[in-house]
């Protein structure tokens, strides 16, 4: 696996370190807090947890600017988060409730922001692959430099509709990121079952499309391929594959008991990858902060997400009125039995 | 005789076709290694080998696409997708190749496939794990529709369609799997194990295609429903205390008209209830078919229950639903008439 290693030392302030730190701190503990209201049954149906692969995210969006797009999975928590949506409005989505980004409608799995050009979690595995090629379409079309992040994994990957998108993308020379979020397992199945051709940002070079994999539990190294990325994107040289070896330490979802993986392979990687630990070490050895500052930082997190599941069990479920809005731009009549 | 869920009563069909007949294969997302994400087809791996039960990728046009070659050349293949709102990017396949194959071969090919999906909803999988598409196929010629609402049924149908020279379509309630949910959200649902229909023969047998069955009789109504409608109906009756006959139409397609007819010639009035959302669902045809051939023995309107005209929720799913009181009002509206 050929992924781009950060030096020992990285060139890294302890502002951003510090940033780093939080923002994945918060979609741990945010995730952390989900699968408890799960268990409590205020949550119900699918939740996919992003436990394990936090360094991707806040990877590629210290990469991005102002007016960049991002769209993803079903996995999708960790990306609103990342992106600056309120932890409130994604947790009283997952909770069904009228504070929720899709007043309760969408769930887990559906939720958007215009304000923070997240164009949503997609419920149908690659079904989001496309789109990001047509959000870069608009941007190329409008003549601005902006890139669409179009995130999807290991799974999604082998449909046929990105295969599709990536010969579109780079006949039109469209500014997206594909990001590939290798977690090794789409749904029970391993990558080794699932392809013959696992090193996916390869199959790139089929439709001359540029790319790379790398170490996803690293931030720092995630950031510094993300940049790499953009930069080719906003050169208007067409697409990119960022490939991102992760890990997801859960189920796929909250129903699922992982039974293909052995435990000792979860705590091997929890144990000697986890993306958070290593950013925690580089600011400890590196006299960037001290363990009471880590503290204050978890004690700011802790506070922000319990506040999150206040307010996710307190806001009330949608008017019954509600399911029939947003079906049309002008609501259509129609009968109910 | 022995005691299954819906699940087991599944898995056992698939062993004892494959015992029976080496050219049946099973193929889909997790069926193999997994043993599928609902555990239909746990231990067929290993039992009859990767061969004959093997994981795909996800890629639904591939699974569907390759199957309908397999059947076109000696095979019988069980495909798996593993919820039916997945189905749509192998839709195309299923419509323009294996329905019409043995059309535009004038009989030469033929395409003996059989696709089981999860359907329907009351699981919280708000609108990409809820669907229920019956319409989708039973609007195209050359399918076959089937859905099961108890384990025995399950095994005898899916065995006769997979005993079937033509594709069908096997859309298996996954709120029924383990239960015979009568929409009583509230309370806990009765094992099959409790239930008359899981009591279910070891060995070979079919349930045949287009034979509904009389589950309740009456004489005051006749309520037309199939999967866990059935329940509902069933649930609903009762707690009206009035004298409906209920149907289970087990297959959609080919359709017992016969029964039908019978019936509703009988009590002169007829309630259509289904999951699915209302305009353009499969009852429209049922009505069509009641008002035709039963006209002079109608006494009222023909009734529709279903799902609303709105993408399925997240929030508030309990209203969308069709449960029992709104089969218990359309019961008090139809007798009435």
């Amino acid at each position: 696996m050929a992924t781009r290693k950060t030096t020992k030392k990285p060139n890294v302030s302890a502002e951003e370190l510090l940033s780093y730190y939080r923002d994945m701190l918060l979609i741990r503990r945010f995730e952390e807090k989900a699968g408890q209201l799960y268990g409590m049954g205020l949550i119900g149906g699918f939740c996919h947890l992003y436990i394990g692969q936090e360094a991707v995210v806040v990877g590629l969006e210290a990469a991005t600017k102002d007016g960049d797009k991002r769209v993803t999975s079903y996995r999708d928590h960790g990306h609103m988060l990342a992106c600056g949506m309120d932890p409130n409005g994604v947790m009283a989505e997952l909770t069904g409730r009228e504070g929720g980004y899709s007043k309760g409608k969408g769930g887990s799995m559906h939720m958007f922001s215009k304000e923070k050009h997240f164009y949503g979690g997609h419920g149908i595995v690659g079904a989001q692959v496309p789109i990001g090629a047509g959000l870069a379409f608009s941007d190329k079309y409008k003549g601005n430099d902006n890139v669409t992040f179009t995130y999807f994994g290991d799974g999604a990957a082998n449909q046929g509709q990105v295969a599709e998108t990536y010969n579109m993308a780079q006949l039109w020379d469209l500014p997206v990121v594909f990001v590939i979020e290798n977690n090794q397992y789409a749904m029970g199945t391993s990558v080794k079952r699932a392809t013959k051709s696992p090193d996916f940002w390869e199959r790139g070079a089929a439709y001359g499309i540029a790319g790379e994999a790398v170490d996803g539990m690293d931030v720092l190294a995630v950031k510094e391929a993300g940049e790499k990325a953009v930069a080719h994107c906003r050169a208007g040289k067409g697409p990119y594959i960022l490939e991102v070896m992760t890990y997801r330490y859960r189920g796929h979802s909250m129903s699922d008991p992982a039974k293909y993986r052995t435990r000792e392979e979860v705590q091997k990687m929890r144990e000697e990858r986890d993306p958070i630990e290593q950013v925690r070490g580089l600011l400890l050895t590196g006299d960037h902060a001290t363990e009471d500052q880590l503290k204050e930082i978890d004690k700011e997190i802790k506070t922000i997400v319990n506040a999150s599941a206040d307010f996710a069990k307190e806001s009330p479920e949608p008017a019954l009125d509600e399911l029939w809005t947003d079906i049309y731009a002008a609501e259509i009549p129609q009968e109910v039995n | 005789m022995a005691r299954m869920t819906m699940i087991e009563a599944i898995r056992d069909a698939h062993t004892v076709a494959m015992e029976r007949d080496d050219d049946v294969v099973v193929l889909g997302e997790d069926v193999g290694y997994f043993g599928g994400v609902f555990r239909c087809t746990a231990g067929l791996q290993k039992r009859f080998g990767v061969e004959r039960c093997f994981d795909t990728p996800i890629s639904e046009l591939g699974i569907v696409g390759t199957a309908i070659g397999m059947a076109a050349y000696g095979l019988k293949p069980v495909a798996e997708i593993q919820f039916a709102d997945y189905m749509y990017p192998g839709y195309d396949q299923i419509v323009s190749e294996a329905a019409r194959l043995r059309y535009r071969s004038a009989g030469e090919f033929t395409c003996p496939l059989v696709i089981r999906m999860p359907t329907g909803g009351g699981i919280f999988g708000a609108q990409t794990h809820s669907q229920s598409p019956e319409a989708l196929f039973t609007h195209v010629a050359g399918l076959k529709t089937v859905v099961p609402s108890n384990p025995r049924d399950a095994k005898g149908l899916l065995l006769a369609a997979i005993a079937d020279p033509d594709p069908v379509i096997f859309l298996e309630p996954k709120r029924l799997y383990n239960g015979p949910f009568d929409g009583h959200f509230d309370r806990p649902s009765v094992p099959w194990s409790k239930h008359p229909a899981g009591e279910v023969e070891t060995d070979y047998f079919e349930v045949p295609l287009g034979k509904a069955a009389v589950v309740r009789e009456g004489s005051a109504a006749t309520l037309i429903t199939y999967g866990t409608m059935v329940h509902v109906a069933l649930a609903a009756v009762e707690e009206s205390g009035e004298d409906i006959e209920v149907i289970d139409l087990r297959t959609l397609l080919p359709l017992d008209l016969d029964t039908i007819t019978a019936s509703v010639g009988k009590t002169g009035r007829c309630i259509v209830l289904h999951e699915a959302t209302l305009t353009s669902g499969y009852g429209a045809e049922i009505v069509a078919l009641v008002q035709r051939d039963c006209f002079y023995s109608l006494e009222a309107p023909v009734l529709r229950v279903a799902g609303w005209d709105t993408p399925y929720p997240h929030a508030q799913e309990w209203d969308y639903f069709p449960g029992p009181d709104r089969v218990k009002r359309a019961i008090a509206t139809v007798l009435e008439g």
